[in-house]
């Protein structure tokens, strides 16, 4: 099991390309909203860029949120599996996500990572990264690392 | 194809009246004649525009114009200004990229037209479910910059994906050449929307894409879309444009003697290396950053670091660079401090000017100054080649308007030039010149094109290949490659991708957005769009037989060695013909 990380994101240059693939790939959406990976700015571009997307907690308070089993905890690795069929758009998900990592489109459908990192390959600079679930990465969003000699 | 809209030949327009604050949304027919963005600006401009009345005349429309492929695909992410020019009183285009393009395409319109004035100052938010105009008097006289940072409250949402077009002291005060900030690294940077929006009373457009759209139902797609991604970040055809950027033209063009220096008195000099892309790159950048839906990332951030106070305290400004306005704020003026250039920009920018406009007519003034036609009576501050701090105080004074000289001045090298002497010396093509002294072709492609921008043409490329002098092989090449470039201002795409957007790409990506029948007729479309802003420039007083190119491009050498005065003359005469011929009016009309 992996788990997506945005772990290089002071290489971000604001492209939104990964938000367009995930809106494409997954959601099958013409959108930089509805997907699971979205890009603000921290108070206008000169600030640098922020990714927002699932942190991958377990237990998600999300899916203990979710009335309908909509939202359900995956297996292993932390993160939700989201069935839109059994979706009722309460928008409960959404508020009990502590990084707003779920977005809700206007009529109320939730759309969160899945952590399947099929935006990965668009992201020019190399911000984006899967993560094997096992050794839990910190959710740190920029390189905080120093190279092994 | 437009949300809330089944016939792929409807433009789906917001059309707001400042005046009577309300909206209209109107289907308007024209997708298969006009594609969108140049040709749907002109479009709007046909129905909206007066050509006649003056470019500040409340009535007149204030259009943003995007195009089939805006979102759709990288690199189709910018967006084209349209307006009557109060440089020039004809009708203009200037395009910007930063989040507009993909901002107005998720707020759910093809264009956007706003036309009257505002009681108050004010912005217009605009998003898929809110239109509101918000009276802002108390950011009159407030810069660019600070607009932006105190909009991202007072038009709070959708942060990410949100457009912020913003002006000004210059927009406010009339500056012909004040520009629209985008996103504060971009600009609708020539020939004075800035100041039509001030007219207006419009301080602000903030637009927010807040809407989701139907992905295309075509099955191919995803494929076509990675297929150009990979072009694009992969093959390294882009790799002058994120490496160095446009700033690696620097070295080549003082090699080859095309590098306007000091209003133009050479066009070459030992100190280019100083302010090579190659010296902005090591020292100054920052970051790179790009307009939503570009994998490109072309835009250079550099830092200036101000020490203001000699106990080791430092301001830090964040500039974006690239050719033009380097070589406005640097070799024209005579400065080859790279810090000094982006603060000099930076200035600029926070006025609201366009940068390449106010640099070239500072370097005009520091010429009249030095042949005694105007002085610090009239400057304020003794003008000098290579004096910064002189002229960061200036670009102040010309965007705060602050006497009759700079009032002037703001309006045009050329039109303060008309008034205190120096015609001959002011570098003026069309409009304030780019940094292009690349010969002949260049300045009759310049002077006469329509938009009378570097990017009309590749005029400045073909100088640089070409010595022979060949007058009809050089209309030929200006004529057939402003429609290529026509076409993808119509998509929206970047210029910059005109290597990747290929007849046949375009064609692909067109069908796959449900716009068969336009991509079977892509070439005639672009060429009814391409005639059709000529026609409308011509409609508001165009006369491109009348153009003329000021004596100072005569006096120069480039690479080919002294510029033939009779042969540029040809050029700009044939091209001035050629452009009557397109701009013909319809049989019918």
């Amino acid at each position: 099991m992996k788990v997506h990380r945005a772990v290089r994101m002071e290489r971000c240059i604001g492209c939104h390309s990964c938000s367009l693939a995930c809106a494409r790939l997954v959601y099958k959406n013409f959108s930089w909203n509805t997907a699971g990976i979205r890009i603000r700015s921290t108070g206008g571009v000169s600030s640098g860029f922020q990714a927002v997307l699932c942190l991958a907690c377990d237990p998600a308070p999300c899916a203990a949120a979710c009335p309908t089993g909509a939202m359900s905890p995956r297996k292993s690795g932390g993160g939700v599996l989201l069935k839109k069929s059994l979706c009722v758009q309460c928008g409960k998900c959404a508020a009990a996500c502590p990084v707003e990592a779920i977005n809700l489109d206007a009529a109320g459908n939730p759309s969160v990572c899945i952590h399947c990192g099929q935006c990965i390959p668009f992201c020019p600079h190399d911000c984006l990264e899967l993560v094997e679930a096992a050794a839990p990465a910190a959710p740190c969003l920029e390189s905080c690392n120093v190279a092994e000699k | 194809m437009s949300p809330k809209n089944n016939d792929p030949d409807l433009f789906r327009v917001l059309v707001y009246d400042l005046s009577a604050r309300r909206g209209d949304i109107v289907l308007v027919p024209g997708r298969g004649r006009y594609i969108g963005g140049s040709g749907l600006a002109a479009l709007l401009f046909e129905k909206y525009g007066l050509p006649t009345a003056a470019p500040f005349d409340p009535g007149q429309p204030l259009i943003f114009a995007i195009g089939p492929a805006t979102g759709y695909f990288p690199l189709m992410s910018k967006t084209v200004c349209g307006f009557k020019s109060p440089y020039n009183g004809n009708y203009a285009e200037s395009h910007a990229g930063g989040r507009s393009a993909l901002a107005l395409r998720f707020a759910g319109f093809d264009a956007l037209v706003v036309t009257g004035k505002a009681a108050r100052l004010s912005t217009l938010v605009v998003g898929s479910r809110r239109i509101e105009l918000l009276d802002v008097h108390y950011l009159r006289g407030a810069d660019v910059f600070t607009t932006g940072k105190l909009l991202r409250k007072i038009a709070a949402g959708a942060s990410g994906h949100r457009s912020i077009m913003r002006i000004g002291p210059a927009g406010e005060n009339g500056s012909a050449y004040a520009c629209i900030n985008v996103d504060t690294y971009r600009h609708f940077g020539r020939l004075g929307a800035g100041a039509v929006m001030g007219a207006k009373n419009c301080k602000a457009l903030v637009v927010m894409g807040d809407g989701d759209l139907a992905l295309p139902e075509d099955k191919a797609y995803p494929k076509l879309f990675k297929d150009i991604h990979d072009k694009v970040t992969a093959s390294g055809m882009m790799e002058k444009y994120h490496n160095l950027g446009t700033p690696a033209n620097v070295l080549p063009l003082n090699a080859l003697k095309s590098l306007p220096w000091r209003n133009l008195a050479a066009t070459t000099d030992p100190e280019a290396d100083k302010i090579s892309g190659e010296a902005f790159a090591e020292k100054l950048l920052m970051h790179n950053a790009a307009c939503a839906g570009c994998p490109v990332g072309c835009i250079h951030v550099g830092m200036v670091r101000e020490m203001f106070s000699a106990s080791h305290r430092f301001a830090i400004h964040q500039v974006a660079y690239d050719h033009e306005p380097n070589f406005a704020a640097g070799p024209m003026l005579g400065v080859t401090d790279p810090s000094e250039v982006l603060a000099i920009n930076d200035v600029a920018d926070r006025q609201g000017l366009d940068i390449i406009s106010a640099g070239v007519a500072l370097a005009w003034a520091v010429e009249a100054t030095q042949k005694g036609l105007v002085s610090e009576k009239e400057t304020e501050v003794k003008l000098a080649f290579g004096d910064a701090a002189a002229f960061k105080r200036a670009m102040w004074l010309l965007g705060h308007k602050v006497n009759d000289f700079y009032a002037a001045l703001g309006q045009g090298a050329l039109v303060a030039a008309r008034q205190y002497g120096g015609e001959d010396f002011a570098c003026v093509l069309g409009q304030e010149m780019a940094g292009y002294a690349t010969g002949e072709t260049y300045f009759a492609s310049q002077t006469v094109s329509f938009r009378h921008s570097h990017l009309d043409t590749g005029a400045y490329s073909y100088d640089q290949k070409h010595k022979e002098k060949d007058v009809d092989a050089v209309v030929k090449f200006l004529v057939d490659d402003e429609r290529e470039r026509v076409l993808l201002t119509c998509l929206v795409a970047c210029l910059f991708a005109r290597e990747v957007y290929k007849p046949e790409v375009v064609a692909a990506a067109l069908s796959c957005l449900g716009h068969g029948e336009l991509a079977a007729g892509i070439d005639a479309a672009a060429e009814n769009a391409r005639r059709a802003r000529w026609r409308l420039k011509l409609a508001t007083g165009y006369d491109p037989l009348a153009t003329r190119i000021p004596k100072r491009f005569a006096e120069i050498e480039t690479w080919k060695g002294p510029v033939d005065a009779a042969y540029m003359e040809a050029l700009r005469a044939g091209y001035a013909a050629a452009v009557l011929s397109l701009g013909a009016p319809l049989p019918s009309a």
